[in-house]
């Protein structure tokens, strides 16, 4: 749930990264983070483990300027992708107003993406938020190996695979080069607006 | 939603209970990291917004540890260090009151400010 503050004219709202290990989740951030660093007043938090990997989430939080006289500060997290760390997945989507899932459209990875897509319907359902109701931006990300030996899955198959019956956005995207990756992240900042339209403005 | 009263009331919660007590942080936040009301005493600086986002964290990790030792909640979860403190209470199911104080004040008198802080913020959002 977005927090308004009438009072100082603030909304605070909390969008989180989702997706199997390893499909470019911090990366989005890092891309983000380094992108807007004059938007961002404080240095991006990231709670891994020895071997980088996201022990429990990054976060990154970004000013999107005033909205109708509310000052509107965006907080981004990460989920760990791993798949022994669910009950930490959990606890990162409490409060959670909108959503991006980052696929790796790394052959291999086809499985893992679906078992993920999966999780988080059942983790959202505990805090009793429908995936298909909330705002949701779809991310086929590492689209540069394309141009690689390593075999990626076609995003139409992407799209049967994750997307055929939610039909939320999509984009394809590299979070390394940065390719759509603010274009993923205007997106679910005014789907998510969007949704909470109706309690302010 | 908060209306501009609940919120100028908690401040007016938080100050006379506990800035005046001494103690040189407070944030009121939900359990999604986001800050209701915040408070310092000016003197040190604080990055409140990657420290909600932490203490959210935290504090949701030792509540799910509770569940699965088969505790509905473990009451008092407290950091010590050689300056300062930090003590934090969840005030209701949605909410967390989160307090940090230097070496002057003991952690009795904390846990009792913030104890009685939480009663009163508690009922100001219980009228609407
Ligand atoms: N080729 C390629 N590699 C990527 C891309 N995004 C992330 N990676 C790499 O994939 C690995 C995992 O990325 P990370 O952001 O840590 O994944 P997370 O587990 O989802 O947070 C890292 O080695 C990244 O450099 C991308 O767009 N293209
Ligand atoms: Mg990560």
């Amino acid at each position: 749930m977005a927090l308004i503050n009438i009072k100082n004219r603030e909304v605070q709202i909390k969008i989180v990264y989702y997706g199997p290990g390893r499909g470019g989740k911090t990366t989005n951030l890092e891309y983000i983070n380094k992108t807007y660093r004059k938007q961002i007043k404080t240095e991006m938090v990231s709670l891994k483990t020895q071997d980088d990997r996201t022990l429990f989430f990054d976060f990154l939080p970004f000013d999107v300027g005033q909205i109708k006289g509310f000052d509107v500060t965006i907080q981004l997290y990460t989920v760990p992708g791993q798949v022994k760390y669910n009950a930490t997945r959990k606890l990162v989507l409490r409060g959670v107003d909108g959503v991006v899932f980052v696929a790796d459209v790394q052959k291999e990875q086809r499985k893992k993406n679906i078992e993920s897509l999966n999780q988080l319907y059942e983790n959202l359902k505990t805090y009793n938020l429908d995936l298909f109701k909330i705002p949701f931006v779809m991310q086929y990300n590492k689209i540069d190996l394309k141009n690689s030996d390593i075999p990626i899955i076609p995003s139409k198959i992407m799209q049967k695979d994750l997307n055929s019956l939610i039909k939320a956005p999509a984009f394809e995207a590299s979070a390394l080069k940065g390719g759509n990756v603010i274009l993923t992240l205007k997106k679910i900042i005014s789907m998510t607006l969007a949704s909470i339209q109706d309690q302010i403005f | 939603m908060f209306t501009e009263n609940q919120l100028k009331a908690i401040d007016s919660v938080i100050h006379t209970n506990l800035m005046e007590a001494g103690i040189d942080h407070v944030i009121f936040m939900d359990m999604a990291g986001n800050t209701i009301a915040k408070h310092d005493n000016g003197k040190n600086r604080l990055d409140s917004i990657a420290f909600a986002a932490l203490a959210a964290g935290n504090f949701a990790a030792v509540d799910a540890m509770a569940k699965l030792v088969g505790e509905s909640e473990f009451s008092l979860l407290f950091h010590k260090g050689e300056k300062s403190s930090i003590h934090f209470s969840k005030a209701s199911d949605d909410t967390l009151l989160i307090t940090m104080f230097n070496k002057d004040i003991s952690l009795g008198l904390v846990r009792l400010k913030a104890g009685e802080a939480i009663e009163q913020i508690n009922e100001i959002l219980s009228n609407e």
